[in-house]
């Protein structure tokens, strides 16, 4: 059984108390102590920036090159917190709540409640670093709603709300670098994790300039290396994000938990043809404003889908509004499992709108009316035109999304302010992720893992606009005050030296396999088995899975991952820039990790959150949960082959909710 | 449609480095500009060549990393996107496209089509920040009120990606128009103003240390930015800069 390290006493004291009684480490040891944290997006940046601040002696690392660009930058929407600004009855106990539920009841009370209670915090800190977020007109701060709540609690800056909470994280780890407090590596990427009598003693990184390979040692490792969405190829991820460093991590006895929980994003522009290698999501904050559909007839679904009919042909009594009709009470706002369930049920129906016949309607038209009549009452227009409304609508909408619907257009080549965008659900987060204890340190003694890169409070669905928040929290204001607590027993520990034979060992590790990759020199290029990994978890592992489909795919994966290791091809060195050697070292690992997936997905026996077995659903096509033999985590360990890994069960406990059926109607 | 691709290759920052021609068949019009490259690399790795090493990730326009100059402009032939958002459709068949690094005496070429843009980094190393520590134990988010045209104006600054598009579009390699972005975001907001002196003079010069040239107003750094970032900030960063020399008596 794992233990979790969960503090005693009530919910809401757990972490204040803890932190009054974790170990702390004094200024002029803090300088005797190194640090490594990998990764540098929203979790990273901040850690790095935090631990730096208080101290420690921290090298970060990203593969980038600068952490300004690590994929959190890409975050649209918005970021969470209770701060019941809009007085309508937010608290930091239904952020958690909404949380626990959306989540599906597969998370641990206590670190979502964490996450709740600092939430606040984020806001306040951000702000006083100068994000400039989304005001209204008497000067304070806005918000707007997400799905799987009531409450409007998102804080946004346009459709860039990831980029600007980076830079902020960015502006204070670019501080530390000035001080000296952090060395930073840019365009290094780590390729091993380093133990020495069971702890996580360092890395072994490559310049991805020169192709060196270099030896960092450190007192305790930090894995900020974001989610592993790219398993499946085509995903809103940035093209370079991947899982080897926890891969690597798990490889030498980090569990990992819950692999085969991953997010399908319900809006996502559809996929256009076979060159197609990203898929780019359309923030959740439009289901505020969007109303989605499909045509109510086949008949014009499939003359939509010829060309011979325009959505604005259908008129409004042959239209389903599938979302506001099935889950009345959350409408277009539902959680974003059910909105992409929901989205397959319709196309696979054939109601879908695309030539692909995989697309539905999200169509602002209703907006555009509703803001312009408020605009032009604002602006004191009596009687204005049908037309003069809807313009005005439009700048509203533009004020909020503008640079979503730009991209739309640029992408597309239509004009959503016009004709209604065409969208369908793609893979976008991973909730599972490396397990970590209430501290995020892993079961690896001195391995912490922060953000999307551990599986901790989301459980087996991620509610929007709080993967920002939990990656802040944990950079911020979790791992610092935990850290300490480890970190206090080798204040006399001293530098860790590189030329111990733990460190041979894992370079040696590493230049093996690379010289493996380089010397296959076979057929196929590295992203034609990444594509036939991709299309077997999308056909498989994806929106839906059954036990038969589970099992065949575990077995392609192993053959696909055969004939990759045979027969690929990737051309130039290793001792320069190799970018195609590079993503082979990535896909390589995801070809394992695919089928842990599997292998995780096929041992659950029930459905929940974005896991879907067809063999468990209510008769309504809901997920059929199974909370008697499956509430809990379950944290695989690495046996040598990932479709016989080792299952470890942490048992959940709901002391402070109660387990109910999810429903949105 | 047909097109012809001619590419800088140079395998290294020492090596001199050319243009080579590569013929690109059946290209469609849907496709990405990074996708037909990944076509084209596809092919080439094939046939046993180096592919054309170039930066990308996010490929939706905002981490920055992308940077090409696509038949001289940086970005491409489109206004305010980004080169992984620029389309195949912007071209013809038997068109010609000659493909380029960002050029800057201070962005080495690294390979082909990737730079370094490490002195970016080190301008905001120099101060751009707020010298706010992470603790959390600041000021409630709502305590200060800030006018919404104000905070709208910081927030279109700091849409900057740090692309680098502005410095490759100058012809004197300026980089006034990435240093304006940043200053003038803090310069707007309360919370930037109690370092506003500081901030500006170091940012300016470790940008002069880093070898950018001067601005000479010609505004081709603006055209060209995905962004769009407004050479407005060039005019107040250049207001900042006077405040803080008499300021500071420099
Ligand atoms: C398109 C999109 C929109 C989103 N919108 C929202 C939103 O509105 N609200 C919300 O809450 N969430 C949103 N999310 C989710 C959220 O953005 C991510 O979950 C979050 O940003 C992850 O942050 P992170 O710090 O954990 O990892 P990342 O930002 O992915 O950073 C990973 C870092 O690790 C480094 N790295 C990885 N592997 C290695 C290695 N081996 N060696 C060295 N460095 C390595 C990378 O260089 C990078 O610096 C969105 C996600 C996507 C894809
Ligand atoms: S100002 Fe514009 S062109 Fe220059 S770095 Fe920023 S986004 Fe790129
Ligand atoms: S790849 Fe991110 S902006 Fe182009």
């Amino acid at each position: 059984m794992m233990n979790a390290k969960i503090p005693t006493g009530p919910l809401k004291d757990k972490w204040t108390n803890h932190k009054d009684h974790v170990n702390l480490v004094n200024p002029a040891n803090k300088r005797n102590i190194d640090i490594i944290v990998v990764g540098t997006g929203l979790a990273g940046a901040s850690a790095a920036a935090s631990l730096g601040e208080m101290g420690y002696k921290v090298k970060a690392f990203c593969f980038q090159d600068s952490p300004r660009r690590a994929h959190s930058i890409a975050a649209q929407g918005g970021i969470n917190a209770a701060k019941n600004y809009q007085n309508d009855g937010d608290s930091v106990f239904r952020l958690f709540y909404d949380t626990i539920k959306g989540g599906d009841y597969r998370s641990r009370e206590a670190n979502v409640y964490r996450l709740a209670e600092v939430s606040g915090d984020i806001i306040d800190q951000c702000v006083a670093q100068g994000v400039p977020f989304a005001r209204e007109y008497g000067g304070l701060l806005d918000n707007r709603s997400f799905g799987g709540v009531q409450v409007s609690r998102t804080f946004y800056a346009k459709g860039q709300t990831g980029q600007q909470l980076l830079l902020g994280a960015y502006s204070a780890l670019s501080r530390q670098i000035a001080k000296g407090n952090v060395a930073m590596y840019n365009r290094h990427e780590m390729l091993e994790l380093v133990m020495i009598d069971g702890k996580a003693r360092g890395i072994i990184a490559r310049d991805l300039v020169t192709g060196a390979i270099e030896r960092h040692s450190a007192h305790a490792v930090v894995l900020c290396t974001g989610g592993y969405g790219n398993a499946f190829y085509l995903s809103t991820n940035a093209m370079a994000s991947n899982v080897s460093a926890a891969w690597k991590a798990h490889r030498n006895g980090a569990l990992f938990a819950n692999p085969c929980f991953t997010q399908i994003h319900p809006t996502c522009i559809p996929v256009s043809g076979e060159f197609q290698s990203k898929l780019t999501l359309m923030s959740e904050s439009l289901r505020n404003d969007g109303r989605i559909w499909v045509p109510k007839n086949l008949e014009d679904a499939k003359a939509i889908r010829e060309g011979k009919l325009k959505p604005k042909d259908i008129s409004e009594e042959n239209r389903d509004y599938y979302l506001e009709r099935r889950y009345p009470a959350f409408g277009n706002l539902v959680p974003r499992d059910v909105a992409s369930r929901a989205a397959k049920e319709r196309c696979d129906a054939g109601h879908g709108v695309n030539k692909t016949g995989e697309a539905v309607y999200l169509d602002f038209a209703f907006a555009f009316e509703r803001y312009g009549a408020t605009e032009a009452k604002l602006r004191g227009e009596l009687n204005p035109s049908k037309e003069r409304i809807i313009e005005l609508g439009r700048e509203i909408v533009a004020d909020k999304y503008g640079n979503l619907f730009q991209m739309y257009e640029k992408i597309t080549d239509d004009n959503p302010y016009y004709t209604p965008m065409m969208i369908y659900p793609a893979v976008h987060y991973t909730m599972g992720g490396l397990w970590v204890d209430y501290n995020l340190m892993t079961n690896v003694q001195g391995l912490y893992a922060c953000g999307e890169a551990n599986f901790s409070d989301h459980g087996a669905n991620r509610l929007g606009a709080s993967a920002l928040m939990q990656g802040l929290a944990d950079g911020y204001f979790v791992l610092p005050y935990t850290i300490g607590d480890y970190l206090a027993s080798d204040i006399r520990t001293g530098t860790i030296k590189t030329d111990q034979p733990a460190f041979d060992e894992a370079e040696n590790n590493v230049r093996d396999r690379i010289n493996k990759l380089m010397a296959a020199k076979g057929t196929n290029t590295v992203d034609f088995y990444h594509r036939k990994l991709g299309k077997v978890m999308w056909d498989k592992c994806g929106m839906a899975r059954n036990e038969s489909g589970l099992k065949e795919a575990m077995n392609e994966i192993r053959e696909i991952r055969e004939e990759f290791w045979r027969d690929v091809k990737i051309p130039g060195t290793a001792d320069s820039m190799n970018p195609e050697l590079d993503k082979a070292g990535r896909v390589a690992d995801f070809m394992e990790l695919g089928e842990l997936m599997c292998l995780d997905a096929l041992g659950r026996n029930e459905s929940c959150g974005g896991h879907f077995r067809e063999e468990y659903q209510t008769h309504e096509g809901e997920a059929l949960r199974d909370d008697d033999n499956f509430a809990y985590v379950a944290a695989w360990q690495y046996t040598g082959d990932p479709g016989k890994a080792k299952l470890n069960k942490e048992n959940l406990y709901f002391e402070n909710v109660e387990l109910k059926q999810r429903s949105y109607k | 449609m047909n097109l012809t691709l001619k590419i800088w290759r140079q395998k290294s920052p020492d090596d001199k480095g050319g243009m080579v021609t590569y013929p690109m068949k059946d290209v469609e019009s849907h496709m990405s500009f990074l996708e037909m490259l990944d076509v084209l690399n596809n092919d080439l790795i094939t046939k046993g060549e180096e592919p054309v090493a170039f930066d990308h990730d996010c490929r939706e326009g905002i981490c920055g990393t992308c940077s090409m100059v696509i038949n001289g402009r940086p970005h491409g032939p489109d206004s305010a996107i980004t080169t992984c958002q620029l389309h195949m459709r912007k071209f013809n068949d038997g068109d010609t496209i000659h493909i380029e690094p960002f050029r800057a005496k201070s962005f080495p070429v690294l390979k082909d089509l990737t730079v370094d843009r490490g002195a970016f980094e080190r301008i905001m190393q120099a101060g751009g920040f707020i010298s706010v520590n992470t603790s959390g134990n600041t000021i409630d988010a709502n305590t200060i009120p800030i006018r919404k045209d104000h905070a709208d104006m910081a927030f279109d600054a700091a849409t900057c990606i740090g692309c680098g598009a502005c410095v490759a579009a100058c012809k004197n390699s300026s980089a006034m128009l990435f240093v304006s972005a940043k200053v003038s975001q803090l310069a707007l907001l309360p919370q930037g103003h109690t370092e506003r002196t500081e901030r500006v003079l170091k940012m300016v010069h470790q940008m002069d240390a880093e070898g950018f040239g001067t601005c000479s107003n010609t505004g081709a750094c603006a055209a060209e930015c995905p962004k769009e970032i407004s050479l407005d900030n060039i005019a107040r960063l250049n207001r900042e800069y006077l405040r803080a020399s008499f300021v500071s008596g420099e």
